[in-house]
């Protein structure tokens, strides 16, 4: 037996540290289920504890793997450790990690099933961490429903609230039908290019092959499904719902990892994939998504007087900006496509700055927000009236964060929203300009709505009863990470500089 | 350690060092809070009057001079400071004096400082000076930043910070339309910004990937860039300054933002954040395209001129006394915008000094109209009148102030107003509009018998005449020891700088003639 075990680590085609985080991760998943077994209704906050503790190791062999800094292929390509792959990886570890100190008390102190949750928890995060390293269709396919299916349960997790079980429904039919879509994209693809890997895709695509049609009806079928994944303009009428009914831990999860994990599905396919045939107009397709995003979520927003189906609107624009560098790469890579590669290396840098400096900013968001709720027990807006005058602590940080969702220098989204700026610019041309001028009117528009909880903190009278509450030392803790974050991309974004150039000399 | 390498950091960052000391000071002890923002306003100040003592005292305000202290050492001015800041998208920390941000960097650490002391027993409602200092520290950085930033991205985080804070101060401390006008600044702020940023960034593509603004200048990509794509940019750059001038039409938000904020936001806004425009289009919008500003140089002039006698006209239907001012700045950032239209040394020095005798005469303006309020708890014109009799010192100083105002020789409004329309006369040959710009000047002069109006007809409204019968019982203060202390400083340099222009002229000859004698 111990020979077995020795010769397989031995065996060149398995590569174990590769995948020692998955490894880890599956550890501690079946470390969380188990401790409820054994020890049923020991102390409350014992299965937070595994689980936290479990992401933070799984990081480790992130943190070797990236000093070892050799990129790893497996299973003939369709499983890549790169830089890319290893950033987002521990991206996803350290945003699991915040939303486990989110949630620790919400959930621990609610009448909810604890192993079950964080079990689900992190086995969406298992999906993600594989979608990061995913190059080839199946696997993120596969990936994919790994990240949806335990959220589709997380979402209704409050079983005896009508609105959970809505939200439950809602994004689970939703879900299905884009995964159903996706698929039956992927499977004219598939006809045409006799292959499911990524790079043997864009190998075939780029020698204009038979059957354009059929592979832009692929690529915008697959496209379709990614939109929903990511809650893009025609498809985000499920997310408000959603992100209004779900436990609010869910909700920022949902809003933050989980939208992350479809904007790398996407980043996979189309950088690795699809670019490679600009002549099926795929980028179109992207262009109007992207714009249309930011316009209707933004205006969407504008009149919400709830601030979770704010924030909920907001992610929809928020996404659009995330879609611009990829209708951006995709003008450039039309006619002569002279600066095709330039633009690739912006755009990729854009869409994974963005993703994660918006990861860092909103979940600090929904951070504040369920340490505002513990008080008011209200999600509305103008239940923060005055919060800067008996609690100026928490007001001030909230303006931090919704200040860098507006993209107010000097807090971190200035550089995520000039990323995205930047790339469309380079793109140039009537498509890409008029793009960045549609993001640029957007970005005021977005101000409007972050300043008016702003308003509502600092310049209304509080209530009567307003009292600062105590906010536990994990939620605490949560906050003062994302705010660290915030502020130090904001000031000295050249640390996820860093991690863009990394992360290009990839791809 | 080279202290001049570190000066203009120092003068930047110094309010921010002191805006974390004064968050970690308890709300309730008051004292210490005011002392420590006192002490940073009092650091930034007097480094950065050290650079200008420097700069004088060694004459590099000649051109020859600061060629020969350049090539002595590798090519480096004398307060340069270029770092790495974020190498992947080619931006540096890069910060330099020169005789254009000089002087508004001074004058920018000089009303903070005076406008710190002033609100020592002054802050207004809801109280709080902890909040109220710190974002005045806050807009410090920004303000100061603003002006010694070499890099366009460096400019543009400058820029945007000062938004936050006085959004804050005239939502927190702000008149009863607070709410409005505090959103109205913002937004429009933003969405100028939003483009002027787009700009950037197609400088930075078509220019030869540099967000330098002296290697911009330089570059030969934009000299041969297509005349079409020169106007594109210069209008988004345009579209973001003009909003910050603010010019017409874009003025709207300027009288609201005024009229509600407090008089420690109305000062600032007025003396310094405005100038951010006009400072954005001298260094920045016409040194890097020359060709685009002429073509819209008539345009602009148009609009300077309309602002002229808009903002004049406006005065005279004004029933409250800050929002009276507030369209005066209109008016006199109309003259300063005609200085720059012209695109002549004359013009553009006449600007410069507009900017800094505006920042002073209309900074202390609305300093007498906010101790006016405290006083009579109101603005209205109606209201007042016989200040002489009621308060003589403050009347002789509004009226000091509204003589300098309207460009009396002698007083630092007229070396601004008086030179730029005298520009207009003949503006550069490149323009080619020379009967146009004459039109306009006609049009401005008519615009400078409009401020005497309407500001004779101020004083005496205020000023003169006998005090209304509901001040009979109240016992009305003069000028106070903490009001002396802030105002006699902007007094003094009003006189000076009238009778002496050429100490600024001097200081912004050289740069300008550099940037637009050619």
């Amino acid at each position: 037996m111990l020979a077995l075990a020795v010769d397989l680590t031995k065996n060149p085609s398995f590569d174990w540290h590769a995948f020692a985080p998955e490894i880890a991760l599956v550890g501690t998943i079946l470390a969380v289920l188990l401790a409820d077994l054994i020890w049923p209704g020991r102390s409350a906050f014992q299965t937070s504890r595994i689980a936290s503790i479990g992401v933070l190791i799984s990081l480790i062999p992130v943190l070797t793997l990236a000093q070892d800094g050799v990129n790893r292929s497996s299973f003939g390509g369709a499983y890549m450790v790169d830089n890319y792959a290893l950033a987002l990886k521990a991206f996803f570890l350290i945003a699991t990690y915040v939303t486990i100190l989110i949630s620790v008390n919400y959930i621990g102190e609610g009448d909810y099933y604890q192993s079950e949750f964080y079990f689900l928890l992190l086995t969406s995060v298992l999906g993600m961490t594989v979608m990061a390293s995913a190059r080839d269709l199946i696997s993120i396919f596969v990936a994919l429903e790994t990240i949806s299916i335990p959220t589709y349960v997380l979402a209704g997790f409050r079983k005896h609230d009508r609105k959970s079980n809505e939200a439950g429904i809602k994004y689970y039919v939703i879900g299905a039908v884009s995964s159903a879509l996706m698929l039956y994209g992927m499977s004219f693809i598939y006809g045409v290019t006799g292959s499911t890997l990524l790079s043997s895709i864009a190998e075939a695509l780029s020698g204009n092959p038979d059957g354009t049609a059929l592979v832009a009806v692929g690529v915008f079928l697959s496209i379709v499904g990614f939109a929903f994944k990511v809650s893009a303009f025609p498809f985000h009428w499920w997310a408000p719902d959603t992100y209004e009914g779900s436990p609010s831990p869910v909700t920022a999860f949902l809003s933050v990892a989980s939208k992350a994990g479809g904007f790398v599905a996407l980043l996979n396919i189309i950088f690795f994939g699809f670019h490679a045939q600009p002549n099926t107009y795929w980028w179109v397709v992207v262009w109007f998504l992207a714009a249309a995003s930011m316009t209707w979520g933004n205006l969407g927003a504008l009149k919400q007087t709830n601030i979770v189906r704010m924030l909920a609107y907001s992610s929809i624009a928020q996404g659009g900006f995330m879609l611009v560098p990829f209708a951006a790469y995709g003008i450039a890579t039309r006619g002569a496509g002279t600066n095709a590669a330039d633009v690739a290396v912006s755009a990729f840098q854009s869409v994974v700055i963005y993703l994660l400096v918006y990861g860092v900013m909103n979940l600090g968001a929904f951070a504040v927000v369920i340490a505002i709720a513990r008080r008011t027990r209200s999600g509305e807006i103008s239940s923060y009236d005055g919060l800067f005058s008996y609690s100026p602590g928490l007001a001030v940080i909230m303006s931090l964060f919704l200040a860098s969702l507006a993209g107010i220098p000097p807090v971190a989204g200035w550089f995520a929203k000039f990323t995205m700026f930047r790339a469309a610019i380079e793109a140039g041309g009537g498509w890409g300009v008029s793009l960045a001028l549609i993001a640029g009117v957007n970005s005021v528009i977005a101000a409007f709505y972050y300043l008016n909880v702003v308003r509502s903190m600092w310049f209304k009278p509080a209530g009567a009863d307003a009292v600062a509450a105590k906010t536990p030392a994990p939620l605490s803790a949560a906050i003062a990470i994302c705010t660290v974050g915030v502020v130090a991309v904001g000031v000295y974004p050249q640390i996820f500089g860093k991690i863009a150039e990394l992360v290009t000399t990839a791809g | 350690m080279n202290f001049n390498a570190w000066a203009l950091t120092l003068v930047v960052f110094i309010p921010l060092v002191g805006l974390g000391f004064v968050l970690l000071v308890p709300k309730e002890d008051e004292k210490s809070i005011k002392g420590v923002t006192l002490l940073a306003t009092i650091a930034s100040f007097g480094v950065s009057l050290y650079v200008l003592v420097h700069w004088v005292g060694n004459k590099f305000y000649e051109t020859d001079k600061l060629t020969a202290f350049v090539s002595e050492h590798g090519g480096k001015h004398p307060f340069e400071v270029n770092k790495p800041w974020i190498d992947v998208i080619n931006s540096n920390f890069h910060i330099d004096a020169d005789g254009l941000g000089l002087p508004l960097m001074v004058l920018s650490t000089f009303i903070t400082l005076l406008c710190v002391v002033y609100s020592w027993n002054h802050f207004p409602e809801p109280h709080n000076p902890k909040a109220f200092l710190a974002l005045v520290l806050l807009l410090e950085v920004g303000m100061n930043g603003t002006f010694v930033a070499q890099d366009l991205i460096l400019f543009f985080i400058f820029f945007e910070i000062v938004l936050l804070p006085m959004y804050f101060m005239i939502g927190v401390w702000g008149g009863p339309n607070r709410e409005y006008a505090s959103i109205k600044f913002f937004l429009f702020t933003l969405f100028g910004s939003a483009f002027m940023l787009l700009g950037f960034l197609a400088l930075y593509f078509k220019g030869g990937r540099t967000f330098d603004i002296a290697e911009l200048m330089a570059s030969p990509e934009i000299a041969e860039m297509a005349r079409s794509t020169q106007l594109l940019i210069f209008g988004g750059l345009a579209l973001g300054f003009a909003i910050k001038v603010p010019m017409f039409p874009f003025h709207t938000w300027l009288p609201d933002a005024h009229t509600e904020a407090p008089t420690v936001g109305s000062v600032l806004l007025a003396a310094i954040l405005l100038k951010l425009g006009t400072y954005g289009f001298v260094k920045i919008a016409l040194p890097i395209l020359p060709e685009a500003a002429d073509t819209y140089a008539p345009w602009i002039g148009g609009l300077a001129v309309i602002g002229i006698i808009y903002g004049a006209l406006g005065c005279l239907a004004q029933t409250d006394l800050k929002r009276l001012i507030a369209f005066s700045s209109v008016a006199h950032m109309g003259f300063v915008m005609l200085g720059i239209a012209s695109g002549t040394t004359f013009g553009i020095n006449a600007a410069v000094f507009g900017m800094v005798a505006h920042g002073l005469i209309t900074g202390m303006l609305f300093f007498i109209a906010g101790s006016v309020q405290h006083t009579f708890h109101t603005r209205e014109l109606s209201r007042l009148g016989g200040l002489l009799t009621q308060a003589p010192k403050m009347g002789w100083i509004l009226g000091f102030c509204a003589m300098a105002s309207l460009g009396l020789p002698g007083l630092a409004g007229f070396w601004g107003e008086f030179p730029a329309i005298l520009s207009a006369f003949n503006p550069a040959e490149s323009i080619d509009k020379t009967e146009l710009f004459r039109g306009y000047m006609v049009i401005a002069a008519v615009g400078t018998v409009l401020a005497a109006g309407y500001l004779l007809w101020m004083l005496q409204k205020v000023v003169f005449g006998t005090p209304k019968d509901e001040w009979a019982d109240t016992e009305i203060h003069d000028v106070s020891k903490a009001e002396w202390i802030a105002w006699l400083p902007i007094l003094g340099l009003i006189v000076v700088l009238g009778v002496y222009p050429n100490f600024l002229f001097k200081l912004t000859d050289s740069p300008v003639t550099q940037l637009f004698g050619g």
